[in-house]
C-alpha cells in the first residue's frame, strides 16, 4: 500500500504517479476538498481516499476502483468508462454524468443532475437525488434507493431509472413503466454489486415515452394532394 | 415596368411569403445548414493600407513573411505549432461522410496545420489522417473517450458555436445511421437535439477546475482551446483566459453548421467584424494578447483578405468549416442537376442537415459519399489553403510586415461608419472611430 499525503504531495504528483502505476493499492490522505483527485485512471489499481474531495473525483475513470471515504463535490466520476467508483458520504450535482460504463456506488445522497446524459453507466445510490436527475439519460441503470427530486429524467433516452421512494416528478417524456423478470434480475445484481439490501420489487421503474425522439412535421399540402387523386 | 398596384412588398418579400407557408404547413422551424445568408457587415468593409511614402513595403518574393504559431507554449508539454494561421474548423463524422473527413486530415497535412473532431467523437481515420487534431469537448459528450482525448493534440471546450451562440447541436434522423448511433449511443433514426449546456460545470469558475481536471488527465501534455460563439465577446474571451484557456476561438454569427434552425442562424451573436476587437479588447486589458492566450478567429472566413484583415485586428489565426466544405467539392456545379432535384441549385444548396449531399459530403449515404475522392478532395483543400496564405501574405508584405502576426489595427480603415465604429479603425480618409474619437 502505497500512501500519499496531500498535504506533502501535489495533485499533479499524486495523478502522474496513479496514471504511472499498473497495479497496486494506495491510499489519498488528508485531500481537504482537492479537485481532480484520481481522475484519468486507467489501470487495474485500487485508490481509496480518506476525507471529502472537490470537484470530478475519478473523473473519466477507466479501469480499477476508487473509494472515497467522505464527501464529494460535483462531477464524481464524470464520463466513466468501466470500473467501480464508491463513496461513503453524499456528492453534489452532476454524479456520474455522461458515464459511458463502469458502476458508480453513493452510500450517501446525490444532488441534482445525477446521472445526466449517461450513456451505458450503472449508478446506484442509497439515499435521495436531486433535481433533474438522468436529465437526457442515453443508456445504462440508475438505481435509487431512497426519493427522487423533481424533474426525474426529463428528456430520457433509453437508459432505465428504478426508484425505491417517492419521485416530486416527472420529466418531460419519461413515464411510469412495468418492472418485468429481466428488470428485477438487472436491480438484485446492481444491488448485490454495489452492497446494498434492498428488495428489487419493491422499486418502480421509469424510462422513455419516446415521444421527443423525432420531430413531427406536418404537411397540410401532401394530404390535400393525396386526397385529390 | 410592373403596375403600381403589383409591385413587391418590401416587408412581405416573395422569401417572406414562401417562408410563412412553408411554417403553415409543417409546422416546424425551418433546420438547415450553411451559415446567415443575409447581408451583414463582413471584412469586405475593412480595406488594409499599404505602404507607401511613410511606410517601407516588403518585396513580394523575395523577403520573408513568416506565417507560423505556437500555441499553449507555457502550458503544455507538446504545444500546437501550425505553418500557417489557418485552421480547419470542428466538424463532426455524422455530419460528414468519412471521407470528407479523410479529405480535411490530408489537405490540412499537407498545409502543415489542424483539424478538429466535432459533436459525436473521433474516429480512428480521422486520427491516422490528421497529423494535427483537436479533439472538441463538447456539452453532449457523445462518444467522448478518454483515450481519444490523450490521443488529440490539443483539447478544445465548447461553449458555443457562432451560427447558435447558446443553442446546442443538432443532427437530424436520415444521419443518424448504425456507425452515427452508436458513436454517440443513440437509437438510429432520432432526430438528435444536443445539450447546450455542459453537464457537469455550469460557469467559469466551474470551467477553470473542469480545465484543470482536462490538463491533469493528459499529464498537462497538450493545450486547451475555449471555443465561444460570438455574443458578449469581451467577456467571453476574459473568462476563458481566467478559466485558464491557452487559445480562445472566437465565432462569429456568420460561421458555419450542419444543421441548426433558420431563426438562430440569421438572428443571434454578432458578426466577425465586431468580435475580434471585441475580444482582443479583453486579452490587451489581461497583458496576454500576442502572448500567452491567442486568440482565432472564425466566421465568415473565405480569402486571403478575411485572413489578414482577422490578424490585423489582433487574432492569431483564422478558421474555416464552409470555406474547407466547398474547396473540396460542397456545392459542385457539375451536381447541378442533382442538386436542382432536391429543390436547389448548384451555388445556393444548404441543406447540409438533410444527408442528401451530391457531392457526398455532408451525409452518410454510402453511394453519395463514395463520390468524393478523399485524395483529391486533400489535394483541392491543400491548393486552397495554399492560396490564403499566399494572399495573407501577400498583403502583410504590402503593408512592410515580416510576419503576418505584426499586422495591426493601425494597418486598416474602415469603408463604412457601421464597419468603422464595430472594428474601432478609422473611417476611410478620416481620422474617425464612432465612440471612440
Ligand atoms: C458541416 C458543419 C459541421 C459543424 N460541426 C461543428 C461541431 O461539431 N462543433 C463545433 O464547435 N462547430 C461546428 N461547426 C462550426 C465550425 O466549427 C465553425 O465554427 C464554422 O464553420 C466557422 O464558420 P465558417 O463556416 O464561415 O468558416 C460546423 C460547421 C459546419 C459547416
Amino acid at each position: 500500500m502505497t500512501v500519499f499525503d496531500m498535504a506533502e504531495v501535489s495533485l499533479r504528483e499524486l495523478n502522474q504517479a496513479l496514471h504511472d502505476a499498473t497495479d497496486g493499492e494506495f491510499e489519498v490522505v488528508n485531500p481537504r476538498g482537492a479537485h481532480a483527485v484520481a481522475s484519468g485512471i486507467d489501470s487495474e489499481i485500487s485508490v481509496t481516499i480518506d476525507g471529502p474531495v472537490g470537484y470530478y473525483c475519478a473523473g473519466m475513470h477507466q479501469r480499477g476502483s476508487v473509494q472515497v471515504n467522505g464527501n464529494a463535490s460535483a462531477g464524481l466520476a464524470e464520463n466513466i468508462m468501466s470500473g467501480t467508483v464508491r463513496i461513503t458520504g453524499s456528492a453534489t450535482m452532476s454524479a456520474g454524468a455522461t458515464g459511458h460504463g463502469g458502476l458508480v456506488v453513493i452510500e450517501g445522497n446525490a444532488g441534482a443532475r445525477c446521472g445526466i446524459s449517461m450513456k451505458g453507466v450503472d449508478i446506484v445510490v442509497g439515499g435521495n437525488v436531486g433535481h433533474m436527475t438522468a436529465f437526457m439519460a442515453q443508456s445504462g441503470n440508475l438505481v435509487v434507493l431512497g426519493d427522487a427530486g423533481a424533474d426525474l429524467g426529463d428528456s430520457l433516452y433509453e437508459a432505465n431509472l428504478f426508484i425505491r421512494g417517492s419521485v416530486e416528478s416527472l420529466g418531460a417524456d419519461c413515464v411510469e413503466k412495468e418492472l418485468r423478470p429481466e428488470h428485477i434480475e438487472t436491480l438484485r445484481q446492481l444491488l448485490a454489486a454495489a452492497g446494498m439490501d434492498a428488495d428489487p420489487t419493491d422499486f418502480t421503474r421509469y424510462g422513455s415515452a419516446r415521444t421527443l425522439y423525432n420531430f413531427h412535421i406536418d404537411d397540410i399540402d401532401a394530404e390535400l394532394a393525396g386526397g385529390a387523386s | 415596368m410592373t403596375d403600381w398596384h403589383q409591385r413587391e412588398s418590401y416587408s412581405y418579400d416573395r422569401n417572406v411569403i414562401a417562408e410563412i407557408r412553408r411554417a403553415a404547413n409543417t409546422g416546424i422551424y425551418r433546420i438547415r445548414g450553411w451559415g446567415a445568408k443575409r447581408e451583414l457587415p463582413t471584412l469586405d468593409d475593412l480595406v488594409l493600407l499599404g505602404a507607401s511614402m511613410s511606410r517601407y513595403p516588403l518585396e513580394g518574393y523575395r523577403e520573408a513573411c513568416g506565417t507560423d504559431l505556437t500555441i499553449g507554449a507555457e502550458t503544455a508539454e507538446n504545444p500546437i505549432s501550425l505553418d500557417i494561421p489557418i485552421t480547419i474548423a470542428g466538424m463532426s463524422f455524422g455530419s460528414l461522410s468519412a471521407n470528407a473527413k479523410e479529405a480535411l486530415g490530408r489537405g490540412a497535412n499537407a498545409a502543415g496545420t489542424s483539424t478538429t473532431t466535432g459533436d459525436g467523437g473521433m474516429t480512428p481515420e480521422e486520427r491516422t489522417h490528421s497529423a494535427t487534431l483537436v479533439y472538441q469537448y463538447l456539452p453532449s459528450r457523445y462518444g467522448m473517450n478518454p483515450d481519444d482525448l490523450r490521443k488529440a493534440d490539443a483539447i478544445e471546450v465548447v461553449v458555443g458555436q457562432g451560427a447558435k451562440p447558446g443553442g446546442g447541436g443538432m443532427l437530424m434522423g436520415q444521419k443518424i445511421t448504425e456507425r452515427v448511433g452508436e458513436m454517440r449511443d443513440l437509437p438510429v433514426g432520432i432526430d438528435q437535439r444536443s445539450a447546450c449546456r455542459h453537464p457537469d460545470w455550469t460557469g467559469p469558475d466551474d470551467l477553470a477546475i473542469k480545465i484543470i481536471e482536462l490538463r491533469e488527465i493528459v499529464d498537462w501534455k497538450v493545450p486547451v482551446y475555449v471555443k465561444v460563439g460570438a455574443a458578449r465577446p469581451y467577456y467571453d474571451t476574459a473568462l476563458a483566459v481566467k478559466a485558464g484557456a491557452d487559445a480562445v476561438v472566437v465565432d462569429g454569427m456568420q460561421g458555419g453548421t450542419a444543421a441548426t434552425q433558420d431563426v438562430f442562424i440569421e438572428h443571434v451573436g454578432i458578426p466577425t467584424i465586431a468580435a475580434i476587437p471585441e475580444a482582443v479588447r479583453a486579452l490587451k486589458d489581461l497583458g496576454v494578447h500576442r502572448g500567452r492566450v491567442k486568440l482565432i478567429a472564425a466566421g465568415g472566413i473565405r480569402s486571403g483578405a478575411d485572413v489578414a484583415k482577422a490578424l490585423a485586428l489582433g487574432a492569431d489565426a483564422t478558421s474555416i468549416g464552409t470555406a474547407a466544405l466547398i474547396a473540396i467539392g460542397d456545392n459542385d456545379p457539375a451536381y447541378d442537376d442533382e442538386y436542382r432535384q432536391l429543390g436547389s441549385a448548384a451555388g445556393v444548396w444548404e441543406d447540409f442537415q438533410a444527408g442528401t449531399d451530391p457531392a457526398g459530403i455532408t451525409t452518410q449515404d454510402p453511394t453519395l459519399s463514395s463520390r468524393l475522392d478523399p485524395v483529391i478532395g486533400g489535394r483541392r483543400l491543400a491548393n486552397y489553403l495554399q492560396v490564403l496564405t499566399l494572399e495573407t501574405q501577400t498583403l502583410a508584405r504590402a503593408c512592410g510586415k515580416s510576419h503576418v502576426t505584426n499586422l495591426e489595427p493601425e494597418d486598416l480603415a474602415a469603408l463604412t461608419v457601421e464597419a468603422a465604429a464595430m472594428a474601432k479603425v478609422p473611417l476611410a480618409g478620416t481620422s474617425w472611430i464612432p465612440g471612440e474619437t
